[in-house]
């Protein structure tokens, strides 16, 4: 249900962009206004999600070790996967945000007859994951070219870099080959895993969707149907400088590429997508596991009811004398 | 009650069912659940709600407004934790933590999977205190709480041992442990616990121990391991209780004291800490390391947990040594100080013997003995012979707590190594940080649940199993009083032929004592190698 909700929402999308620009004429609409509110929404809400989780206090110091922890001299620690400093926290961070390496641990439970279980090491979904996530990250990067005049070297050079093999012409990108490869991938990865399937939500086909829509109505646009490239710019220049025009004879394909990455922008905030701010919330992975040897404060920390030894020495006074111990009162 | 033969129980089904799991109810299983709490333990601390109820029952005589107690309480919390609310959050549901969970690994029930434990908790979150979920409802994963959808999360909450190795894999460190275990706050609320957990928890309340043992009973139970200590070692060791002015208060679990083979390892302990001329004592009011009140609340856990820097103030000792216990370690390694601190009127550790200072736990000034005795190998400190444990073949099982929560791994192996020749790992995949739950850890170690122990513990059964047939283990050592309890008779149901050990029985059987006599057998009074048939 998830699913086929997922695919039309999509749909319905586009033909709302097609219907908008082509049958209405609202290109200003399409082309500035919502975009400009959509991006507006995207900075907002993604400060205001972070800022609701910042202000929950972190009560205690619960990291997930993974390694040996810091003890006796002698004894070698692990000072990434079980940090006892703040710089091993980055580390520990930074591996996990750019190169996902608790997903790169990932093992698969086999069951044979016996019972037999074994486990093996499992890297497609990290495969998968990682390329999905910085190819989108490196297309994200190559559109600044759209914002930018003149374009900064280091995004010529990722764009020769990109367009290596020199295929066709224009010249075909190879991150967007791996980006429409994985995000397919996961996709697939979600309909045919039975346990995956079981567990998804149409909260996680959407994006899906939505994220492989852009893709495709990008690729479409640049090697298909050849947009106006310089209109473009100029509409994407005055975006960016506060003096927006809507050039004439942009294609359709570009406002359905340009509301469909509106849409991921206020869908983002809202969504499961904000993991991507989260995970460096995330309390087992940037706390520094030093709980010993460095007091922790819990800000709501409140007194308790407790049994008191004065208490308990009055419930069992007469057998502890009996039994020879010591006690506070005769 | 018969278990299945483990043939039968071998037979398990990955596959999720046809219906969606929103639309799958839950049935509760015959010996997948445990029973309900009597009323009498939650009237002892004062918990909401106590009355007779039986989870059979259509009927748990739940409060009227037992769904308003339930949400206020998921709002609270989710402003208390930010992990909570992180958790309810960001999860994308990519299934990497799926088949980590002993639980769905041996019973094939999809809604053990981390993720789905989890979203049973979340879909409600959604539906009250998210926007989307209040207008968009199911299409964004919201269902409403009803008395179903409140025994379905109860159900799961008690299936769930918080071992936390699910969060090991999941690439935001979602912790399924720390969801369940505000699950089980929110079920608290209402009254609804286990009688595995509420029954100690009121018994530490009254008695200091999750056993209920009374102070003499300690003595007495401490006087018989000192005979058998003396006629093992011909040595006669003369522990001290509630002793003022001792220089370490040593805390070890109440199963140690109690039952076979925790009581080996007390013995094992006290016959050490003799052999050192160690100054310490033993209190019968902090008579318990382990805190069951972890099961219920963060707050109870707390009030459970006061007394043990209380009585070390009292007794004026300089600093605390915590015995072979696992969620215990996770509790004082994570909690103990900040439900306490500072802790100003005890002093940093040092070693007495060693004159090592134990810089790991300068704040909180506790420390685990396999840190202690580690550190008493290292200097030479102890005259070990392990070819007196030379009968044993024995493989280490860590603790989910110590590994996960703390990071203890090298020191039990050190120690192991030095007090046997006879040590082989298991794979690779189930040990260390990748470790298994002995499956009855965070209170389900009950009888009657006991399918859900032996499903729950196949995978560490199968790894030991794997190590017992190629190596010949016969012996699986562990820290972690839950674990001596629990694996002998998983141990007994899959991989009959293991039996299991502290560590420091180990450390006893190798030790040479001053003035000891000619040793014929074992802490356990079985002869040793080499002495069999001699009296």
């Amino acid at each position: 249900m998830g699913l086929i909700f997922s695919f039309f929402a999509v749909a319905a999308l586009v033909l709302v962009a097609i219907i908008g620009v082509k049958a209405a004429s609202l290109q200003y609409l399409f082309g500035v206004i919502i975009p400009y509110a959509a991006f507006l929404f995207f900075i907002l809400g993604i400060a205001y999600r972070v800022l609701q989780w910042a202000r929950v206090p972190v009560p205690f110091r619960i990291p997930t070790t993974a390694g040996q922890g810091k003890s006796l001299p002698w004894i070698k620690q692990n000072k990434i996967d079980n940090p006892s400093s703040s710089l091993g926290v980055v580390v520990r961070m930074a591996l996990e945000v750019l190169l996902f390496r608790s997903l790169f641990r990932n093992t698969k439970a086999e069951l044979r007859e016996g019972p037999k279980l074994s486990y093996g090491s499992t890297k497609w979904l990290w495969i998968a994951g990682l390329a999905f996530h910085w190819t989108f990250f490196l297309i994200l990067f190559r559109h600044f070219r759209l914002f930018l005049e003149p374009v900064p070297l280091p995004i010529e050079i990722m764009e020769a870099l990109d367009g290596f093999f020199q295929v066709g012409a224009p010249v075909l990108y190879i991150t967007d080959l791996i980006f429409l490869g994985a995000v397919t991938f996961l996709f697939l990865r979600r309909v045919i895993i039975p346990q995956v399937r079981y567990i998804s939500l149409a909260s996680d086909y959407f994006p899906l969707f939505l994220i492989g829509a852009i893709g495709a109505s990008g690729v479409i646009m640049r090697y298909f149907l050849k947009t106006d490239v310089v209109g473009v710019k100029e509409l994407t220049m005055g975006l960016i400088t506060f003096s927006p025009v809507v050039p004439a004879g942009i294609g359709t394909i570009f406002y359905i590429h340009l509301f469909l990455v509106s849409c991921l922008f206020v869908y983002f905030p809202l969504s499961k997508l904000m993991h991507m701010a989260g995970v460096f919330l995330s309390p087992t992975r940037n706390l520094v596991n030093n709980n010993r040897a460095e007091l922790h404060v819990n800000p709501w920390n409140y007194p308790v009811k407790i049994h008191t030894y004065a208490e308990y020495e009055d419930d069992f006074r007469e057998k502890m004398k009996a039994a020879g111990l010591p006690v506070e009162k005769e | 009650m018969a278990n299945p033969k483990p043939e039968e129980l071998a037979k398990i089904d990955l596959a999720p069912p046809k219906t969606g799991w929103m639309e799958t109810p839950t049935v509760f299983r015959k010996g997948m659940f445990c029973y309900g709490n009597k009323a009498k333990s939650l009237e002892t601390v004062g918990f909401p709600n106590p009355r007779q109820w039986s989870v059979s029952e259509e009927d748990w005589h739940l409060p009227e407004n037992w769904q308003e107690i339930f949400i206020e309480g998921l709002r609270e919390r989710v402003s208390k934790y930010r992990s909570f609310r992180l958790f309810l959050d960001i999860c994308v549901r990519c299934g990497a933590c799926a088949d980590k969970c002993h639980y769905f690994i041996g019973s094939g029930d999809a809604k053990n999977m981390p993720v789905l434990r989890a979203e049973l908790l979340r879909s409600v979150y959604r539906k009250y205190c998210t926007s989307s979920g209040k207008m968009l409802g199911k299409i964004a994963g919201a269902r409403e709480l009803t008395v179903d959808v409140l025994k379905e999360i109860w159900y799961y909450a008690y299936q769930c041992s918080e071992c936390r190795r699910c969060s090991l894999f999941c690439p935001y460190g979602i912790d399924t442990a720390e969801i369940t275990i505000l699950a089980r706050e929110l079920l608290n609320l209402l009254g609804l616990n286990i009688d595995w957990i509420a029954g100690p928890v009121a018994n530490c309340w009254l008695t200091g121990n999750h056993l209920g043992l009374q102070p003499h009973t300690i003595k007495d139970a401490f006087d018989m391991f000192i005979d058998d200590v003396e006629t093992i070692s011909g040595i006669r060791v003369n522990p001290s209780f509630n002793r003022k002015g001792a220089e370490i208060l040593f805390v070890i679990p109440s199963g140690s004291m109690f039952a076979d083979p925790g009581t080996f390892t007390a013995m094992g302990e006290i016959l050490l800490f003799h052999e050192l001329g160690l100054d310490y004592t033993f209190s019968t009011f902090a008579s318990e390391g382990g805190d069951f009140g972890f099961f219920t609340s963060n707050e109870m856990a707390k009030r459970l947990h006061s007394k043990i820097y209380d009585e070390a103030k009292r007794l004026k000792v300089k600093w605390i040594l915590g015995g072979e216990c696992g969620h215990m370690w996770r509790v004082w390694h994570q909690y103990h100080n900040t439900w306490y601190g500072p802790v100003d009127f005890l002093e940093e550790p040092v070693s007495p013997i060693t004159g090592t200072k134990f810089e790991n736990a300068k704040s909180n000034k506790t420390i685990h003995i396999c840190e202690f005795t580690a550190d008493l190998i290292k200097h030479g400190k102890l005259n070990l012979d392990p070819g007196r444990n030379d009968n044993l073949i024995v493989t280490y099982h860590d603790s989910c707590n110590t590994s996960r929560g703390m990071g203890l791994l090298e020191e039990p192996r050190y120690i192991l190594k030095s007090v046997c020749n006879n040590f082989h790992e298991m794979p690779e995949n189930t040990i260390r940080e990748q470790t298994f739950c002995c499956g009855s850890g965070s209170g389900l170690n009950a009888s009657e649940n006991m399918e859900l122990r032996l499903r729950g513990g196949l995978p560490r059964a199968n790894a030991v199993k794997h190590v017992a047939k190629k190596y010949g283990v016969n012996m699986l050592a562990c820290v972690c009083a839950i674990d001596r309890a629990a694996l002998p008779p998983l141990m007994d149901y899959w991989v009959p032929g293991v039996r299991v050990t502290g560590l420091h029985e180990m450390v006893a059987n190798a030790l040479i004592c001053k003035g000891e006599k000619k040793r014929t057998t074992n802490m356990r009074g079985e002869p040793l190698p080499g002495m069999e048939g001699e009296e």
